[in-house]
C-alpha cells in the first residue's frame, strides 16, 4: 500500500508538471481557440482530479491539493523573483517579504469583511488606489526637475503615499458607517453579500495585495536599487527581516488586533479553489511574457547584461530596475494573497527570510532567466520535498522527513555541479519563447546574404 | 572641412577637467569638433582618453567644465538622456549584451523609440504589435548595411571578435547618433580586418552624416583616417592638428618615445 502511495505521488507528480507544460505549449500557439482549448484542458483536468471521488478514494486528496497549491504560489513568487534576479540581474532576498505582505493585507481584508467589517477593504483599496495616483502623480511632477537626487525624490514620494494612505483611513472612516448598510459583508444584507459578490471581494483583496506589495516595493526599491548589487541583496535581507519583525508584532506595534502577532493569524476565509489558483498563475505567466518580450523587456535584460553598455544605449537604467522589481513584487503580493486564502492561517514564522531562500532556490534550479524553467522548478520542487520525499523518508520512521532539508540541499549541490545554469538555462518553451522573427523577404535574401558573409 | 571649423562646431567641449581624489586624470580639455569631421584622440597609456569619453557621455560625471551640443549644454545629464540627444559610443573592451542576440541588442539601441506604453505591451494591442514589428524590421534592415543581419539570431557572445566590433558599432549608430565615440576599435584586429575596419568608419560617416571621435593605437589607422588629432599625455592635451603636423611634433615624439628620441625624429 505504501509502495502504492508513492507511486501514485510520482504518476501525479508527473501529471502535474505534464499539465503545466501542456499548458504552455498550448498557449503558444496561433490559433485562439487551441490557446482556450489548452487552458480549458490544463484547468479541467487538474479540477477534475480534485473533485472526483470513487468511494473515499480522491485522486488528489487534501494532501496533494495542499502540494498544488503551495507550488502554484510558490510558481508566482519565483516568477517575481526571476523578473528581478534572472532578468533583471538584481540579487533579491525581499521577495518572501513582499509575499508576507501580500498574504497579510489580503487575509486582513477578508477576514474584516468576514466578521461584518467592511473599513479593510474600503481602507486598503482606498489606500492603494490614492497611493498609486499620488505616486504616479509625484512621478510626473519630478520627471520635470533634471537632476533631481534620489533621496529628494524619494521624500516626495514617502510625503505623497504617507498622505495618500492617512487620507485612505480618514475616508475609510468616514465612509464606513454610511457604506456599511448599503454594501453588506458577509454577515450583514447588502450589495456584497451573496455567493458571488464574495468571489469578487476574495479577487479585489488578492489584486489590492499585490498593488500594495508593489507600492512597497517601489518606495523601498527607489533608493536602494540605487546600490551596487551585493550592497541591495544586503539591504533587501534586512528588508525581509523587518517585515518579519513588523508581522511578529502587527497587534502591538501596529495597530491591527486582528492578525494577532507571533500568535499567528487565524480564521482568514478558504477563499482559494483551484479556479482562482489558476486565474492568478494564468494572469502572472501571461504579464511575465508580456513583459519580458516587450522593448520594455528587451532594457530589463539589457541592465543584467552590461550596466554601463545599457546607460550608453539610452537605456535608464534606474527606471528599469524599478520596474522590475515592483512588478516582481506585484506578483509575490499576488502569490501572498492566493496563499493565505488556502491556508487560513498566517504565522510570521512562514515569513522567515530563511524560507525565503526557498524561491531563490528555485529560481536558479529552474534557470535564471527562465519563465518556463522557474513554472517547472516551482511545480517540481514543491512536489518532490514536500510530496516524493516526505512520503518516502516517512516509510522509515516518523522523523525521518526531517531528512529531506539535507537532501534537497545536496540535490543543489548535485544540480550546480552538473548543470550549473539550472534546468532550463535561458531556454523557453512554447507560450514562453521569444516571438519568431517574421522577416519581409526572409527566406530569399538570407542564404545570399550568408554567403557574402565572411 | 577646416572650412566647418568656423560653423558652429556639433560638439564643442570647455576645459573639462576631471579629479580621482588627488589625481587629475583629465586637465582642461577643449575641442571643437565640427560636424563630419574625422578626429582621432592619442596618447600613451593612461593619458586620460577614455576618460574623456566617459565625462563626454555621461558615464562619469566631469569635475568641472562644459561640454555643449548646439542645442543643449549635456554636462551633468544623465548617460541615457546624453545618448538620447545624440552621442554614442563603443567601449574598448566590446560591452555587448553578451547573452542576447545580435538583434536584441540594436533593439534595446531603439528602445528610446519603442513609442508604446507598458500597458501596450502587456496587453498585447494592435499598436504593441505594429510598432514591434516596425521596430524589428528596422532593426533588421539596419544590421543589414553592416552585413550583419544574415547573423541577427546569433547570440553576441558566440561571434567572432572581429564581427563583435561591428555589432558594437552598429548597435551604437543604432542610437542615431550626431556624434561617435570609437574607443580602440582597432584593438586585437588583424591588418586585414584593420583595413576593413578603416573603410567601414569612413563608410559609417558619410552614410549617417556622423563626426567621430577615434581612440587609437594603431598609428596606421589614426594617421591615414583622421583629419584632425589631439594628442594627450598625463591628462593633458599636449599637442593638436593634422596628422603630418602631429608627426612632427616634438612634445608627441617625446611623449610616445622618451626625451632623448625627439631630437632625432624631429630632426
Amino acid at each position: 500500500m505504501e509502495i502504492l502511495n508513492l507511486l501514485g505521488t510520482i504518476v501525479k507528480m508527473g501529471a502535474v508538471l505534464a499539465v503545466m507544460l501542456g499548458l504552455i505549449h498550448m498557449l503558444g500557439r496561433k490559433a485562439v481557440w487551441r490557446k482556450a482549448l489548452g487552458i480549458a484542458l490544463a484547468f479541467g483536468v487538474v479540477q477534475l482530479a480534485i473533485t472526483l471521488h470513487f468511494g473515499d478514494f480522491q485522486l488528489f486528496g487534501d494532501f496533494d491539493q495542499g502540494l498544488l497549491f503551495q507550488a502554484v504560489t510558490m510558481a508566482m513568487v519565483a516568477l517575481g523573483l526571476n523578473l528581478i534576479y534572472g532578468f533583471n540581474g538584481q540579487f533579491s532576498l525581499a521577495q518572501w517579504g513582499f509575499y508576507g505582505i501580500g498574504a497579510y493585507c489580503a487575509a486582513d481584508i477578508t477576514f474584516r469583511w468576514t466578521n461584518g467589517d467592511p473599513r479593510g477593504l474600503l481602507v486598503v483599496g482606498l489606500g492603494t488606489i490614492l497611493a498609486g495616483l499620488a505616486i504616479l502623480g509625484v512621478r510626473r511632477a519630478v520627471g520635470r526637475i533634471r537632476g533631481i537626487p534620489v533621496l529628494s525624490a524619494f521624500t516626495l514620494y514617502l510625503l505623497a503615499t504617507v498622505a495618500a494612505a492617512a487620507a485612505a483611513v480618514v475616508l475609510g472612516g468616514l465612509l464606513a458607517p454610511s457604506l456599511a448598510p448599503l454594501l453588506g459583508t458577509a454577515s450583514a444584507p447588502g450589495l456584497l453579500n451573496g455567493a458571488l459578490p464574495r468571489q469578487a471581494v476574495f479577487f479585489l483583496s488578492v489584486v489590492f495585495a499585490g498593488v500594495f506589495a508593489a507600492e512597497v516595493s517601489f518606495l523601498f526599491g527607489l533608493p536602494v536599487l540605487t546600490l551596487g548589487s551585493d550592497y541591495f541583496g544586503i539591504a533587501t535581507l534586512g528588508f525581509a527581516m523587518v517585515v518579519k519583525t513588523l508581522m511578529v508584532n502587527s497587534d502591538t506595534i501596529l495597530p491591527f488586533p486582528e492578525m494577532k502577532g507571533g500568535r499567528g493569524m487565524i480564521g482568514i476565509p478558504h477563499f482559494t479553489t483551484w479556479a482562482w489558483a489558476f486565474f492568478f498563475l494564468l494572469a502572472s505567466i501571461v504579464i511575465m511574457r508580456n513583459l519580458v518580450h516587450s522593448s520594455t523587456g528587451r532594457a530589463v535584460l539589457s541592465v543584467r547584461e552590461d550596466e554601463t553598455a545599457a546607460r550608453v544605449m539610452g537605456i535608464n537604467v534606474a527606471d528599469s530596475k524599478l520596474l522590475a522589481f515592483v512588478v516582481g513584487s506585484f506578483m509575490a503580493g499576488l502569490g501572498g494573497g492566493v496563499y493565505a486564502h488556502y491556508i487560513g492561517f498566517l504565522s510570521p514564522g512562514t515569513f522567515d527570510f530563511i524560507a525565503g531562500f526557498n524561491p531563490l532556490i528555485i529560481v536558479v534550479f529552474g534557470g535564471l532567466g527562465s519563465m518556463t524553467g522557474t513554472v517547472v522548478a516551482s511545480f517540481g520542487w514543491i512536489f518532490f520535498l514536500e510530496g516524493f520525499l516526505r512520503v518516502l523518508l516517512g516509510q522509515l520512521g516518523t522523523d525521518a522527513p526531517t531528512w529531506r532539508f539535507v537532501l534537497y540541499p545536496i540535490t543543489l549541490l548535485l544540480l550546480m555541479l552538473l548543470k550549473p545554469e539550472g534546468l532550463f538555462g535561458t531556454k523557453e518553451l512554447g507560450f514562453l519563447k521569444a516571438p519568431r522573427i517574421v522577416r519581409r523577404a526572409a527566406a530569399e535574401a538570407a542564404a545570399p546574404a550568408g554567403r557574402k558573409e565572411e | 572641412m577646416d572650412g566647418n571649423a568656423e560653423v558652429r562646431p556639433i560638439l564643442d567641449i570647455v576645459e573639462l577637467t576631471k579629479f580621482f581624489g588627488g589625481l587629475c586624470a583629465v586637465k582642461g580639455f577643449s575641442m571643437a569638433l565640427p560636424a563630419g569631421a574625422l578626429w582621432g584622440l592619442i596618447g600613451p597609456n593612461g593619458a586620460g582618453k577614455t576618460t574623456v569619453f566617459n565625462l563626454i557621455t555621461g558615464v562619469i560625471p566631469p569635475s568641472s567644465g562644459s561640454i555643449h551640443l548646439p542645442e543643449e549644454r549635456i554636462d551633468g545629464l544623465e548617460a541615457h538622456e546624453i545618448t538620447r540627444l545624440g552621442i554614442a559610443r563603443t567601449f574598448q573592451n566590446i560591452r555587448l549584451f553578451s547573452n542576447l542576440s545580435v538583434l536584441d541588442n540594436v533593439r534595446i539601441a531603439y528602445h528610446a523609440h519603442a513609442d508604446y506604453g507598458l500597458s501596450d505591451s502587456l496587453l498585447r494591442t494592435r499598436r504593441f504589435l505594429d510598432k514591434e514589428r516596425e521596430l524589428t524590421e528596422q532593426a533588421l534592415d539596419f544590421l543589414a548595411i553592416f552585413k550583419l543581419d544574415a547573423i541577427a539570431e546569433e547570440t553576441a557572445r558566440n561571434l567572432p571578435y572581429g564581427e563583435q566590433r561591428r555589432v558594437e558599432i552598429a548597435r551604437a549608430l543604432a542610437c542615431n547618433p550626431k556624434v561617435l565615440l570609437l574607443d580602440e576599435p582597432a584593438a586585437g584586429m588583424n591588418p586585414r580586418e584593420i583595413i576593413q575596419l578603416m573603410d567601414l568608419i569612413h563608410f559609417i560617416r558619410d552614410r549617417f552624416r556622423l563626426s567621430i571621435i577615434l581612440i587609437e593605437h594603431q598609428m596606421r589607422v589614426v594617421m591615414g583616417i583622421c583629419e584632425r588629432i589631439t594628442v594627450m599625455d598625463f591628462g593633458e592635451v599636449i599637442a593638436r592638428g593634422t596628422p603630418r603636423e602631429i608627426q612632427n611634433d616634438a612634445r608627441v615624439v617625446e611623449a610616445y618615445l622618451g626625451k632623448g628620441m625627439a631630437g632625432r625624429v624631429a630632426g
